[in-house]
């Protein structure tokens, strides 16, 4: 790929108005969409890894099913959910909310494709770490919510950020949905990976180029948590 | 001022009553699965019990309803404690939650067979924890905690991280951490299993300082906590108490084969004769009944394997006691030989294993002299009713 | 020399040398013998995918036409195709959507011969069948309120709009400029927009859930459909025979039905 790219124009091709816009959006609306997918995916996980209850495995299915299902897919179960004549959509149009062409539309896109993600790393990290340090603090006294504040949420720490990372990353490549659901349009729902499919109609340098940049944030963001989640050396063999 | 469970675990075959008084140390032994980490749990609120009911100073820890079959008629709430003990032994249990105080609400520590320290605090922020939970400000939190690494001989160690620690020291910051959350009850859960033989009596001389005066419950199957640290020992067999008296007394004379062993005894049950005991199968031993043995009743007696002449051939004189049994282990046992046969043990010296020629398998005669027999009466332990 | 001619033809397990033809086409370019070839083989056709419906059909026909044949179809986004082409896929046969990308291929010399228009191809105003904004007219579109969907100015749809953006005197203000037309039409199907710019086969093949709504600007932007031999096919015999279908009655009475204009 990087021999296809045009070196002498990359600087002018990826600061060009769209591009920059495209690329401005993407990282906002991946880092909303990571939010959102703590906030979903920390009690989801949480539930999952912790409590036994019927429906357990149904809802299991249900938060793994954007992995295995094709985004367009989720697209169309979005917009039958959310458009303007969705199950929650035509309610919220009552209360004068649209979503739809929105860039709620682009991050509520992300975030379904990519709270999977999050869910499956901290729920792994979760039963890793067992439960045996949470049993210790409660007979030390902490409620609930100290524990799961002050011991379960520290100790899981890694998972919850190298989740919140591939959540960062599968929202920043996150196309079908977005197509399917928020639609296209410069500064408000056109994503880098759409721009990306519109310039290679007419301007295959600049998709190119684009794509080059969006290669460069996956890799950086993949290390960068890499990077975080390593296992480190116990302190006591870094002492001289 | 007491610590009384009634509790059945039926997932588990646990049926157990106890009692702690205020200040009493009461350890808890038994072979592996006998259900005594169990009890703890149990005690501690990280497992539900399916029945019973426990109180701690006069607070309901967790009271289980129970329906009595025979007349249908539900007792439910705190009632269900009070009139349990009119229910009967063969009452069935329906499990009804009338009361629960989860385990950060019964002021109930337990320090386990591991440290779990909290790997992502400091040792100081560990012992704070209890504090910290209990709404304890962040510097008082810490006075107390420094107080409490004092008191375990560790305050040098207060800024370092759990993974910087020997297994020793982890140990004790444990104990630290429960004792700053100021329990009313400390549960310990083989707190020296996983330590190494040299650092286990150091732990073991704090224990006995910290546990001095202060109402606690140790699992061991170590005979030597139980003599050290405790005032009474319970002893737990397949989920049920088959004995339990002051520490002394019940290595001393030993009712159940497991107490037995661990005071390094040997055990015979039977019925109480005129100079001695005879068992079941009809083996009579002889030796000096104590005053409290009534005849025709159950008895035990005891006698130390050290006191046991092993040989190869019938020996005749009396008064004396010959077993004729076949061995079915022989193992090194300090300077001098255990031969274990017939449920019994007998030491002899290394020289005299060699001349006596023995090997698994062989039958020999243990021969005992009746003064060397002690018999007792037996106490039976009956399943308590709730 | 048709000897040899035919043993080529065999050694690539392409074609057969044969006596009765099925398809009696005289004024075919092949070798003088022509006339009394049978047609066998694969034929790949890379088609716009606004052609899926009737080159389907067409392709049947032809098949049955011509026993022994198979049409190969690849239905995608004419610049897709393109590329495609241009990396060197096999396709013996390529129908755009527009001019343009014919000359993309002509341009690179991957073409055999000129291209032939053989459909056109005009926009429509597609509504929800409730038609929610009421929409009446191009104007209409226009108007604030209304969700307007259209192709992004990149692909041949958004071109065709912005040409009569500009021949009206109208700005549109879409809520989406979509890079695929069936995106527009989706979003319209869907309800979610109130109305969208597509082309009038699109919504024949939509069945009844968009409405047409014609306005008269539509002339001015018209596109034309052509159709090429690539270069380098081997089955330029079946691929002209293919090509003649298409721009010949049978072909042009199955593109007049799905709406498809004259060329």
């Amino acid at each position: 790929m990087t021999a296809r790219v045009n070196w002498a124009q990359f600087i002018p091709l990826v600061t060009s108005e769209p591009s920059l816009a495209a690329l401005g959006l993407s990282l906002r609306t991946s880092a909303a969409s990571t939010v959102l997918c703590a906030l979903l995916g920390v009690p989801l996980a949480l539930v999952l890894a912790r409590s036994r209850f019927p429906g357990q495995r149904l809802l299991r299915s249900l938060v793994l099913l954007p992995l295995v299902l094709p985004p367009v897919v989720g697209g169309i179960a979005l917009l039958y959910t959310f458009g303007r004549r969705g199950l929650i959509g035509s309610s919220l149009s009552v209360l004068g909310i649209q979503i739809a062409f929105s860039t709620t539309a682009v991050v509520l896109a992300q975030t379904f494709v990519a709270l999977p993600f999050l869910v499956v790393s901290l729920e792994g990290s979760l039963r890793t770490a067992g439960h045996r340090y949470e049993a210790a603090a409660a007979t030390l006294g902490a409620k609930p919510g100290i524990v799961l504040r002050r011991i379960t949420l520290p100790l899981v720490l890694p998972g919850l950020v190298s989740g919140a990372v591939l959540s960062f990353a599968r929202s920043l490549g996150e196309f079908g949905a977005t197509l399917t659901f928020a639609g296209s349009l410069e500064g408000v729902t056109r994503t880098l990976p759409l721009e990306i499919y519109l310039q290679r109609e007419t301007d295959p340098d600049t998709a190119v180029a684009l794509s080059l940049v969006l290669v460069f944030i996956a890799v950086a963001v993949v290390g960068i948590s890499f990077r975080r989640t390593a296992p480190r050396l116990p302190a006591a063999m870094m002492k001289p | 001022m007491t610590f009384t469970i009634s509790a059945g675990v039926a997932a588990r075959a646990l049926e157990v009553s106890l009692r702690v008084d205020d200040g009493e140390t009461v350890a808890v032994l038994g072979p592996n699965g006998s259900g005594k980490s169990t009890l703890l749990a149990v005690i501690a609120g990280l497992l539900r019990p399916s029945s019973g009911r426990a109180e701690l100073d006069g607070r309901v820890l967790f009271d289980y309803g129970r329906t009595v079959a025979d007349d249908g008629r539900p007792h439910g709430g705190g009632a269900a404690g009070r009139s349990a003990g009119a229910a009967g032994p063969s009452a069935p249990f329906q499990r009804t939650a009338a009361q629960w105080v989860p385990p950060y609400d019964r002021k109930i520590a337990l320090l386990a067979q591991e440290p779990l320290l909290f790997p992502h605090l400091s040792v100081l922020e560990n012992v704070a924890f209890g504090p910290r939970s209990a709404g304890a400000g962040r510097a008082d939190a810490r006075q107390t905690a420094r107080h409490w690494l004092v008191e375990v001989e560790a305050l040098e160690l207060a800024s370092r991280r759990p993974g910087e620690l020997s297994g020793g020291q982890a140990q004790r910051i444990a104990l630290a951490r429960a004792l700053a959350a100021e329990p009313d009850l400390l549960l310990l859960d083989e707190p020296m299993a996983a330590l190494d033989i040299a650092v286990a009596p150091l732990l073991r001389k704090l224990l006995k300082r910290v546990l001095a005066g202060r109402r606690s419950i140790i699992v061991t199957h170590d005979v030597v906590d139980a003599l050290v640290l405790a005032d009474r020992v319970v002893v737990l067999e397949g989920g049920k108490i088959v004995e339990e008296g002051p520490t002394r007394r019940v290595l001393e004379r030993p009712q159940s084969r497991f107490a037995a062993g661990l005071a390094g005894l040997n055990q015979v049950t039977g019925t109480v004769t005129g100079h001695g005991i005879i068992t079941a199968s009809g083996m009579s031993i002889t030796g000096p009944p104590d005053g409290a043995a009534v005849l025709g009743e159950a008895g035990v007696a005891v006698f130390r394997p050290s006191d046991v002449s092993v040989f190869r051939d019938p020996v005749h004189g009396s008064p004396r006691n010959a077993f004729e049994v076949s061995i079915s282990d022989l193992e090194p046992h300090g300077d001098q030989i255990r031969i274990r046969a017939g449920g019994l043990a007998a030491d002899v010296t290394l020289s005299a294993a060699a001349e006596l020629d023995l090997t698994a398998g062989s039958v020999v005669y243990f021969v005992v002299k009746s003064a060397a027999v002690r018999v007792f009466p037996a106490k039976v332990f009956p399943v308590k009713a709730h | 020399m048709t000897g040899l001619l035919c043993t080529v033809l065999l050694c690539l397990g392409l074609a057969a040398c044969g006596s009765a033809a099925a398809g009696n086409r005289p004024d075919s370019p092949a070798a003088g013998t022509a006339d009394t070839e049978t047609l066998s083989g694969t034929l790949t056709v890379f088609a716009a995918a606004s052609l899926k419906a009737t080159f389907t059909d067409l392709a049947n026909t032809f098949e049955k036409d011509h026993p022994g044949t198979k049409i190969q179809l690849s239905f995608a986004g004419s610049s897709d195709l393109v590329t495609q082409i241009t990396e060197g896929a096999p396709a013996d046969v390529f129908a755009s959507a527009d001019t343009t990308n014919m000359a993309r291929l002509s341009d690179a010399s991957l073409l055999e011969g000129a291209s032939l228009d053989f459909a056109s191809n005009a926009l429509t105003i597609a509504v929800p069948p409730s038609n929610p904004a009421s929409i009446a007219s191009f104007a209409d579109l226009a108007r604030p309120g209304v969700k307007v969907v259209i192709c992004s100015p990149q692909v041949p749809c958004g071109a065709a709009a912005a040409k009569i953006e500009q021949a009206t005197g109208t700005t549109l203000k879409p809520v989406s400029e979509e890079s695929a037309v069936t995106d527009v039409l989706g979003k319209v199907s869907s309800g979610e927009a109130d109305a969208g710019l597509v082309y009038v086969t699109d919504v024949k093949g939509a069945g009844g859930k968009v409405t047409p709504i014609g306005f008269p600007e539509s002339g001015t932007a018209v596109n034309t459909y052509p159709i090429a031999t690539v270069a380098g096919s081997i089955h330029w015999q079946l691929a002209k025979a293919f090509i003649d279908m298409v721009t010949g009655a049978a072909g042009q009475k199955v593109l007049a039905d799905a709406g498809f204009g004259k060329p």
